[in-house]
């Protein structure tokens, strides 16, 4: 529809570390000097049990959290505070209240201070892609927990992010859903081509997803393996779970998990 | 997946219910729409049974339908007294909310000003601002200062404590939400932090503006040439009890219609989280 061909940005870490000071002086390293180029218009997904720093990782790239050593640079763009080519999907909707739909996905532009009346029509649009066209009026207590997330993404998206960062977006929802998501999210990046960090505890999410998936592991926060995923696309929810690449993908990561002992082979 | 189930539960509780009430439509909802009506309807009708059964003379317990008669009759003295106490209650009130305001603003902005500002509070909360009516007459003379100086330092408290309240209890996410898409502080506030603590802010002003009207009438007792609280004391020493009945009622019509002007702005500027529809 609308040749929105933005370009995705690019991505690049060096030696970035995360301390969390606590009271107690038994300070926290999230994140162990962590190098990692991300290629412009790629589709990258963390994967990480609970507490290995994927959180924290997100929140630095998103500027919300400053960095302790070590750098970010977004197309070039030292990263100290959120960076106006990123937008963020958080694992709860945040979708406010008092808020219609379509008033909730035009917060950014508000808060940008960009015309508003000029992005309903593309708020509109980008609501109907989700499928929920015709919604704008309704408020975010009249939907459903998956229908409130795609509105939340249709928020993130309005902003033309170069750099999508979403945080377990589709943690909260339940398995049909969430297989509904995956592949609204595939079509939408297929349209779209921006680069996106996808954050998620499902293996086989980040691999139907991914372009690249990266492995990381708790205390300290490191990436463990770093994965290319070589599956054609569009993939489809049956092939490709079918298929045989994808499945030597998911043991491999699974492999690492066994061996740290976060998953018990059986 | 929790999530999805708890709003299928809801949904299924929320049909159960209809279904239950249009089972017996004839009787439910009609009784549940006017059951507060009816109570009032049949209390009021068994005391205006009872006094003139029991004996009872209206020196000591008038009937409600005399009640009702006198208002009527009293209107425009009732309403001269009534336009008193009225204003000092809005005037308390309103500087309640003027000094109220910006202290719940630097005391959740300003750890420091947090630590200094709430033990005062708190202390100052714990005397019985009633008992300094007689002081405040002393300082402020008979006229309406001492009064609304009384409404103003009974309502404060509840707006301070709920305004910082709404505020503190924030989803911390929301403001990194703004903040992710690049919004200043005052952004934030107007965008988030304000309209979320709307609720517990108008709930502070509706305690409040209750609590304005019991100090300006307290401080009418204590010494005053017009009001409501006044007019109550001239019916008291002249044994008009359907006087004072009269006066009674009207003080809590004005308190009542103060929380409704309260309610029906709130209305206006916020929308309820529940509300679908
Ligand atoms: N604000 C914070 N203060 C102290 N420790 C934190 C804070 N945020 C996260 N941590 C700690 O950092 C580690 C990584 O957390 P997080 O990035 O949220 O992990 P994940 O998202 O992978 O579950 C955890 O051990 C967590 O307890
Ligand atoms: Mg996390």
């Amino acid at each position: 529809m609308s040749a929105t061909t933005q370009m995705g940005a690019a991505v690049d870490i060096s030696r970035l570390s995360k301390i969390y000071k606590t009271r107690e002086d038994d300070d926290v390293l999230a994140l162990d000097k962590i190098d990692l180029k991300i290629e412009p218009g790629s589709f990258v997904a963390v994967v990480g049990p609970s507490g290995c720093g994927k959180s924290t990782l997100l929140s630095l790239l998103a500027g919300l959290t400053p960095a302790s050593t070590g750098s970010i640079a977004i197309d070039g763009d030292g990263v100290s505070k959120p960076h106006p080519k990123t937008g963020v999907v958080f694992q709860s909707d945040l979708l406010l209240y008092w808020r219609s739909v379509l008033d909730n996905i035009l917060l950014p532009i508000e808060i940008k201070r960009l015309d508003v009346a000029k992005y309903r029509p593309r708020a509109e649009e980008l609501l109907a892609q989700v499928g929920l066209e015709g919604f704008g009026n309704k408020f975010p207590s009249e939907l459903s927990g998956g229908m409130r997330q795609r509105v939340a993404i249709c928020r993130a998206l309005i902003q033309e992010p170069g750099l999508l960062l979403m945080d377990e977006p589709f943690g909260a929802l339940d398995a049909l859903t969430r297989e509904q998501m995956i592949m609204d999210l595939q079509s939408m990046w297929l349209r779209l081509r921006n680069t996106v960090l996808f954050i998620t505890h499902g293996i086989d999410e980040a691999v139907f997803l991914a372009d690249r998936v990266l492995v990381m592991s708790p205390r300290p926060g490191r990436v463990d393996l770093d994965l290319k995923i070589d599956l054609p696309r569009p993939r489809q929810w049956s092939k490709t779970h079918e298929d045989k690449d994808y499945h030597g993908y998911v043991r491999q990561i699974r492999a690492i998990f066994e061996a740290k002992g976060i998953l018990v082979a059986h | 997946m929790a999530s999805t189930d708890v709003i299928g539960a809801a949904q299924a509780q929320k049909k159960q219910g209809k279904g239950m009430s249009s089972k017996k439509k004839s009787r439910g909802p009609w009784l549940e729409r006017y059951s507060a009506l009816i109570l009032a309807v049949v209390l009021l009708g068994a005391w205006q049974v009872l006094v003139p059964w029991s004996g009872l003379s209206e020196f000591v317990l008038p009937t409600p339908l005399a009640i009702a008669k006198r208002i009527v009759n009293e209107l425009p003295l009732l309403a001269s007294h009534a336009y008193v106490t009225l204003f000092e209650v809005v005037a308390g009130f309103a500087m309640g909310v003027l000094v109220g305001i910006p202290l719940a603003l630097a005391i959740f902005y300003s750890r420091a000003f947090e630590r200094a500002i709430y033990p005062i509070l708190v202390a100052l909360q714990t005397v019985p601002k009633v008992a300094l009516a007689p002081l405040l007459v002393l300082y402020l003379g008979y006229g309406w200062a001492p009064k609304i100086t009384l409404a103003f330092l009974i309502s404060f408290f509840p707006i301070v404590i709920s305004t910082v309240v709404g505020l503190q209890s924030l989803d911390k996410n929301l403001v990194n939400l703004v903040r992710s898409m690049g919004a200043s502080e005052w952004q934030t506030f107007f965008k988030v932090r304000l309209p979320a603590a709307l609720p517990n802010i108008f709930g502070g002003f509706k305690v409040a503006v209750s609590l304005a009207v019991i100090g300006a009438v307290i401080g009418e007792y204590v010494a005053a040439e017009r009001g409501l609280g006044y007019l109550q004391l001239q019916a008291n020493s002249l044994f008009d009890t359907t006087l004072n009945f009269a006066t009674v009622v009207t003080i809590s019509g004005l308190g009542v219609m103060l929380y409704f002007i309260i309610d029906t702005i709130e209305a206006r500027v916020t929308y309820k989280r529940d509300a679908a529809k």
